[in-house]
């Protein structure tokens, strides 16, 4: 048995198997098929400050490999969260991490510093790069000054583990990555879905009610590590993988690219258990190739 | 409700047409206790334009033959790939899934099961526990054509049998909307599931009549666990998972969509 045992930013985790935010709900919705606290960490809803009703369906399309999402940040806002949803999840025994989304830098900033003074999320991942809002949301990940600005503003207000979360929606996320780690981030996340679109030809319409849709899934993965290597080449801090990992191979893959953990996303549709079965694989793999802990093949690819 | 995900086996799988299939799965375990209008998930295998599960109502729960059926419209990759299973097959499939139907209250007596298309698969199960709880229920079943309507000989096990078909080949020509039962029977209580505009006319028709109405919604959806919101129907009370929420809603409570 190697060491799982994973450290992002001084956010200490038994494995390094998150789920990643929009969805896993809040965890509960999958504890009928595991122990959820056997996740490394569950990254739940995006929260905003004010209640958002999303957008309209059709919110979804599937598509080869992969699925268009329009949601849209549907949540009952932070207060609501705070009221309702963390006495409930609060006792969960792994990191419960709470996505962080805005339309204005004060919007950010405001949700972080309520959730801040929650004791038992020892961590936000702030979203910068969500594709399926007008206002906000990618708008602060595609440009370095916007996204070190948010990212320096909540970081006055937030004392404790600081992910960002990327957009994969720009021409160099490896600039914007050096531009929020100087803006206080101790940890980046990487990658939201890519801006796509999906057209009923019969109908002659979009399949989306906004259009355009996040891209996620297995399609994604080979984008997704590509931009984890580059990151992880031009970062100090710990960055966090994600996209399209369907497997504990998928999994690895991302941590030889320089990923210190990683996200699990769609799959988790397709698969209820599967980040049990990431963590349980990551470690048969460390065995099976003598490692004694899962740090030894962070960045150990050899090119 | 505890939800499952298990390997079942297929027993049989049945060509009922050219685009259904009747799949029933069962399993060593006894299977979970399931609702009428509760729907599960399947994995396909080997499809490579299916990414997702695919969400199938439960069509009926044989209690005897630990048996659970399927009846399966052959749409895409997907379900062309279920048709092709043969028994002993297995299946990965998440269950139960949804709130499903509401049982009638307060004295509802007449009851009327209104299907479409592939909509009528829910109906069979909750006729059947409507009939075990006492009551007599009318289907009332369309289509397009005789050949279309699929399935008759069980749902005359439990109530008497309505049907329409838009060429006239079985039944009274037309719509369900234009049966002449509604005409002929006051009822109390109407479920409904098929196609949109189906169900909104079955709809429109309750609450012009005031009668209490259920619909059983078929939005695309990706989790089937009211984690990705991606299945919403628009309610008075704002969105809400077609998945977990639903897929039975009352009329009352619903903002129906163009």
């Amino acid at each position: 048995m190697a060491e799982l045992i994973t450290n992002i930013g001084g956010l200490r985790m038994k494995n390094p198997v998150m789920t990643a935010s929009g969805t896993y709900g809040y965890g509960e919705e999958f504890a009928d098929f595991i122990d959820i606290s056997k996740i490394g960490g569950i990254i739940v809803k995006g929260t905003t400050i004010a209640h958002r009703e999303g957008n309209p369906y059709p919110r979804m399309a599937e598509t080869p490999s992969g699925m268009l999402n329009a949601v849209g940040l549907q949540n009952k806002g932070v207060d609501y969260f705070i009221d309702n949803i963390y006495p409930r999840i609060k006792d969960i025994d792994t990191n419960m991490i709470v996505n962080v989304s805005g339309s204005t830098i004060d919007d950010y900033v405001a949700t972080a510093e309520k959730i801040n003074a929650l004791d038992k999320i020892p961590a936000i991942e702030l979203n910068i790069s969500c594709p399926n809002v007008k206002q906000g949301g990618m708008a602060f990940g595609t440009d370095c000054k916007s996204a070190q600005s948010v990212v320096e503003a909540v970081r006055k207000v937030y004392g404790k583990t600081l992910i960002v979360k990327l957009s994969p929606n720009v021409t160099n996320i490896a600039e914007i990555a050096l531009a929020v780690e100087a803006g206080g981030a101790d940890s980046v996340s990487l990658i939201n879905t890519l801006m796509g679109m999906a057209i009923n030809a019969e109908k002659r319409k979009p399949v989306l009610s906004t259009v355009t849709g996040g891209l996620s899934g297995a399609c994604v993965k080979p984008i997704a590590l590509r931009m984890v290597w580059q990151v992880a080449k031009a970062v100090k801090v710990p960055v966090i993988g994600l996209g399209g990992i369907s497997s504990a191979t998928d999994a690895i893959e991302f941590l030889l690219a320089g990923a210190t953990a990683v996200e699990i996303g769609t799959a988790n549709f397709i698969d209820p258990t599967i980040t049990i079965k990431v963590a349980e694989g990551i470690n048969e793999y460390l065995d099976r190739h003598g490692f004694k802990s899962v740090s030894e093949i962070v960045g150990a690819l050899e090119c | 409700m505890r939800k499952y995900l298990l390997d079942l086996i297929v027993s049989s799988n049945e060509r009922l047409n050219n685009n259904y299939i009747l799949m029933k799965l069962t399993s060593q375990e006894t299977l979970p206790e399931m609702r009428p209008g509760q729907f599960v998930e399947i994995k396909v295998e080997g499809a490579p334009s299916t990414y997702l599960r695919r969400p199938i109502s439960i069509h009926f729960v044989d209690k005897k033959a630990n048996e659970l059926w399927l009846l399966i419209q052959i749409v895409g990759d997907g379900t062309k790939k279920l048709a092709e299973l043969k028994s002993g097959d297995t299946l990965n499939v998440m269950l139960p899934l949804g709130n499903g139907f509401g049982l009638p209250e307060g004295g509802q007596k007449e009851l009327l099961l209104v299907g479409g298309g592939v909509g009528i698969a829910p109906l069979l199960q909750l006729g059947a526990e409507l009939k075990a709880a006492g009551y007599s229920p009318k289907f009332l079943l369309g289509a397009r054509s005789a050949k279309d309507l699929l399935q008759l000989d069980e749902f005359g096990k439990y109530g008497e049998l309505f049907m329409t078909t838009e060429d006239g080949s079985m039944g009274e020509k037309g719509f369900v909307t234009n049966h002449s039962v509604l005409k002929n029977v006051k009822f109390d209580k109407i479920f409904t599931c098929g196609p949109t505009p189906m169900m909104k006319a079955v709809a429109a028709y309750a609450s012009a009549e005031n009668i209490d109405c259920e619909v059983s919604l078929e939005n695309t959806m990706a989790c089937g666990l009211g984690a990705c919101l991606c299945c919403v129907t628009d309610t008075k009370e704002g969105h809400k998972c077609v998945c977990t929420d639903g897929p039975v809603f009352n009329i009352k409570d619903l903002k129906w969509q163009n």
